[in-house]
């Protein structure tokens, strides 16, 4: 090895680290490459694609009315027990007794998000919400009910 | 002109006029005691945030926005909370030593602040021995990485200081020896001596390639002997967490940390100092306008300036380059830094002799 | 090779001859995770190192035991999260194995493009990590700037960013979104644009090429006898990458190389990783244009029953071949599953290449078998 080997080395090393210089330069100095979201701050603008798996969510129409029957799909696929179905006796204007569904109880603290259940729904009553801010101090209030109280199953569903 | 050094002389003058000659110098000492602690408090304050800063710019991120216009009092923030933070001191740990080691740090740090000039004429001591004074004082700071290495009774950190003490006693000689190219070329150690004949032209202007040399070799040494990327063996965080300051946490682990700051700080103001004419104004040639549009911009401007010029440097190689191993670091030094350095003095005074730089 | 050691607790202990026994982890910034190593140092020169798992050991193969056969596979996204379509993959073809269902084109085309489009995602990530291992921080948020990119299309099309479940038996579960096809193709524009910086920023660095030519030195042999795969071995000049080995979905359709590296050292399997995505990037350019048209997903029974015997398939994800083997008694559930996990073998080889080597070739040399430690423990 020679006195030109070693001082090519240098000069080639010392090439090498100006490049990357010249490359963190580069972006200290063009701040329009900048991508970070200011997050709390930028809520309104927040726009998240409506597959998104925030949380289980049963839509109401106005008049109050879900989709559920009850068939306790869901509960079959979910993997790890985060919904369960809580049946009522319910009387029909025909005066039978019929069963029909009391709570969809939803385990936010245990569902993993895999989309097992809504893909197993047979009547679409249930989809995932692009809602995702779910942290809070008490655990038993990630405990939701998902069907709001008095609520009844839509005409037409069976 | 508003100036630093006229207003430490119209303080000395009230005090000398009003106080007898003991306790002018008491109080003048106590002034420049209050001084050196503010403009710590203050250093460390302004390079916390401009690291944050340039490494988020660097790293296309926004870095801090949330305390103040756009986040400037970040560094307050830190402040107050490492200030409130609970100073552990491990069970196993020499508690003495442990405690000792961070003060060290920090009197090392403002004691080679006394022999640098600020401005034209402010400097709080200018000794005849300038320049060998700061590398002997520098050469002090491994003592307490040392000691909080050994006190702190913890593989990582032990590692770390060992590493740190050999890295500093090693940069040190190349450290040292571009600073005396410059040594040779003024011809005296004293500080403003060595201001006062730049003042026709920076030596990193007038002394061609060899101070050229000199000054990337200096850049190099210092930048490993105040362990800062990608020298930063002695922390080297993904190897030893946080090598010998592991287990400092609160106001003993900022004293640190300030001191890491300061001492940039006063390695880049001795850079800028001996190198690119510290308070001197930049001058071309004949361009008699330009000269005198420079002189009017304060010496303190350009004394900050090119401090904060050469900071800046050392910020970007630390968010640019990945870090180098221990053996890579003593080789860069032992074969590549202490032989060019070498050579080089052996030019410059080659050059000091020849007179070719005038 | 496994001597029995007690985890070092007092921080004073020593070896023999004085050699000093250190504990990196499981709390250590370079081990991405609750690895656990003890290693004996002389100085600063490695002796010996022992990796301790279990640390987070979630028994996803009992679990498996008693989930069903579509329901198992949410589960395997959580062993190696960097790669957890391919890992979800690997899972469905094994039931599909199993079931004997053949799958749609469309859903063979999605889920190709899906696997490439998470391994370049995966190696992004190891890339950042890995100049961050060496100490230098600016390429791991460069890196997550593409990663974001593919993490966005993954978030549009599967609903999730890094867990997806996206792969169910027969096919994939929703269909490409609308904007999938125009969002990759702006990926691959950015990425285009953007991979020099790579070569500039850390690959032609000569700190990092000092660091990483000549350390972590693994012979063919050594690959082979400690069953390593992916890029490891592959540094190693080992040709076994599954999809041209045992081709599964449309790979053996798709002009794509195998990418070998002579050099056997971490070097050579850092370029390995950086010139696999490159072709990942060919593979994903072949099929964006031509998604054949068709189901998404083939039409299964409900609950779906393997019939009895065993079943295996693998596919190579990011970090190696990842085997699925379900043996099967004929009922909803498996009877017994073992995941054949690339990182497992792949970390078993840190002892044999770190010896003599210094600490912070330890961290680079994990670096370059990109260790993702719940794909260890499971």
């Amino acid at each position: 090895m020679g006195a030109g080997k070693y001082i090519s080395d240098v000069w080639s090393g010392f090439k090498s680290l100006l490049k990357g210089m010249k490359r963190t330069g580069y972006y200290f100095t063009h701040h329009k490459e900048i991508i970070t979201q200011q997050y709390p701050d930028n809520r309104k603008e927040l726009n998240l694609p409506e597959r998104f798996k925030g949380e289980v969510v049963m839509p109401h129409n106005e008049n109050n009315e879900h989709r559920c029957t009850g068939c306790q799909a869901c509960e079959l696929a979910c993997p790890n027990g985060s919904l369960k179905v809580i049946f009522k006796n319910e009387m029909t204007p025909e005066g039978k007794k019929k069963k029909a569904i009391d709570k969809l109880v939803y385990h936010l603290e245990l569902c993993t998000m895999c989309n097992l259940c809504i893909e197993a729904c047979p009547s679409d009553a249930i989809k995932m919400a692009q809602t995702f801010e779910h942290s809070v101090f008490d655990r038993n209030k990630l405990i939701k009910i998902l069907n709001t109280p008095g609520s009844k199953i839509m005409e037409g569903v069976e | 002109m508003w100036s630093f050094s006229d207003i430490s002389n119209s303080i000395h003058e009230w005090l000398s006029g009003n106080f007898n000659p003991t306790w002018t110098l008491i109080i003048e000492m106590v002034l420049a005691g209050v001084a050196v602690i503010g403009l710590f408090a203050v250093l460390g304050l302004v390079l916390v945030i401009m690291e944050r800063k340039v490494s988020a710019w660097m790293q296309i991120r926004l870095g801090p926005n949330r305390v103040g216009p756009k986040g400037i009092f970040q560094s307050l923030a830190d402040t107050v909370k490492l200030i409130v933070k609970e100073g552990m001191t491990p069970a196993g740990a020499d508690k003495f030593l442990f405690n000792l080691a961070p003060f060290i740090a920090m009197i090392v740090t403002m004691l080679l602040l006394a022999p640098i000039a600020f401005a034209g004429n402010f400097q709080l001591w200018d000794i005849n021995i300038g320049v060998l004074y700061v590398s002997a004082i520098s050469s002090l700071s491994v003592i307490s990485v040392l000691m909080a290495g050994w006190a702190s009774n913890n593989k990582y950190s032990l590692l770390g200081a060992m590493r740190s003490g050999a890295q500093i006693v090693s940069y040190e000689l190349s450290a040292g020896l571009s600073v005396l190219a410059i040594v040779v070329l003024a011809g005296s150690l004293q500080v403003s001596d060595i201001v006062g004949s730049q003042a026709d032209g920076w030596w990193i202007f007038k002394g061609h390639l060899p101070v050229w040399i000199a000054f990337v070799t200096f850049i190099i040494a210092v930048t490993a002997e105040t362990n800062r990327a990608p020298f930063d063996m002695a922390e080297a965080e993904s190897e030893l967490t946080a090598g010998f300051h592991t287990e400092y946490s609160g106001m003993k682990f900022a004293l640190f940390f300030l001191a890491e700051y300061v001492n940039v700080f006063i390695v880049c103001a001795i850079g800028a100092t001996l190198f690119l004419g510290g308070p001197i104004p930049l001058h071309i040639g004949s361009w008699e306008g330009f000269n005198h549009a420079m002189d009017y911009i304060p010496s303190s401007v350009w004394f900050f300036g090119k401090t904060f010029f050469l900071i800046f440097l050392i910020m970007w190689f630390r968010w640019t380059f990945p870090r180098l191993r221990i053996d890579q670091l003593l080789n860069l030094e032992w074969k590549y830094l202490l032989p060019i350095s070498m050579i080089n003095l052996l030019l410059v005074t080659a050059m000091a002799i020849l007179k070719w730089h005038l | 090779m496994y001597r029995e050691t007690e985890i070092v607790k007092d921080f004073t202990a020593t070896g023999e001859g004085g050699d000093m026994i250190i504990n990196v982890g499981p709390q250590h910034p370079a081990t991405h995770g609750v690895l656990h190593l003890v290693i004996t140092l002389n100085g600063e020169t490695i002796k010996k190192v022992e990796p301790h798992l279990g640390y987070i050991h979630r028994s996803i193969e009992k679990m498996c035991e008693s989930l069903s056969y579509r329901q198992f596979i949410y589960v395997t996204s959580r062993m190696d999260y960097l790669s957890a379509h391919i890992n979800n993959h690997a899972c469905a073809l094994c039931v599909e194995k199993g079931l004997q269902v053949e799958i749609p084109e469309r859903a063979k085309v999605i889920r190709v493009l899906m696997d490439e489009l998470t391994r370049i995602a995966s190696h992004e990530l190891w890339w950042g990590a890995m100049a961050m291992d060496l100490g230098a921080f600016t390429p791991f948020f460069h890196a997550f700037r593409e990663r974001e990119t593919i993490n966005d299309i993954m978030e549009e099309t599967c609903g999730a960013r890094l867990t997806m479940n996206y792969m169910v038996p027969g096919g994939v579960m929703q269909d490409i979104h609308p904007n999938f096809q125009k969002r990759v193709k702006d990926f691959l524009q950015l990425y285009k644009r953007k991979i020099h910086e790579y070569d500039e920023l850390v690959t032609g660095n000569v700190i990092f090429q000092n660091r990483m030519k000549g350390v972590g030195i693994l012979s063919a042999e050594d690959a082979i006898s400690y069953g390593c795969t992916g890029p490891v071995a592959r540094g190693s000049a080992v040709s076994c990458d599954v999809r041209k080995v045992y081709p599964y979905e449309i790979y053996d359709k798709l002009e794509f190389d195998e990418i070998l590296e002579t050099g056997c050292d971490s070097f050579a399997r850092y370029l390995i990783r950086i010139r696999e995505m490159n072709q990942s990037i060919r593979i994903i350019e072949q099929l964006i244009d031509n998604i054949p048209t068709g189901d998404f997903q083939a039409k299964t029974k409900a609950v779906l029953k393997l019939p009895k015997g065993e079943f295996y398939t693998r596919v190579e994800t990011a970090r190696g071949e990842l085997g699925v083997y379900i043996v099967s008694e004929g009922g909803t559930t498996p009877y017994r599953i073992k995941f054949r996990s690339p990182g497992f073998s792949n970390l078993s080889v840190l002892d044999k290449i770190a010896r003599g080597g210094k600490i912070g070739d330890l961290i680079a040399m994990m670096g370059t078998l990109d260790l993702v430690i719940p794909d260890i423990d499971r």
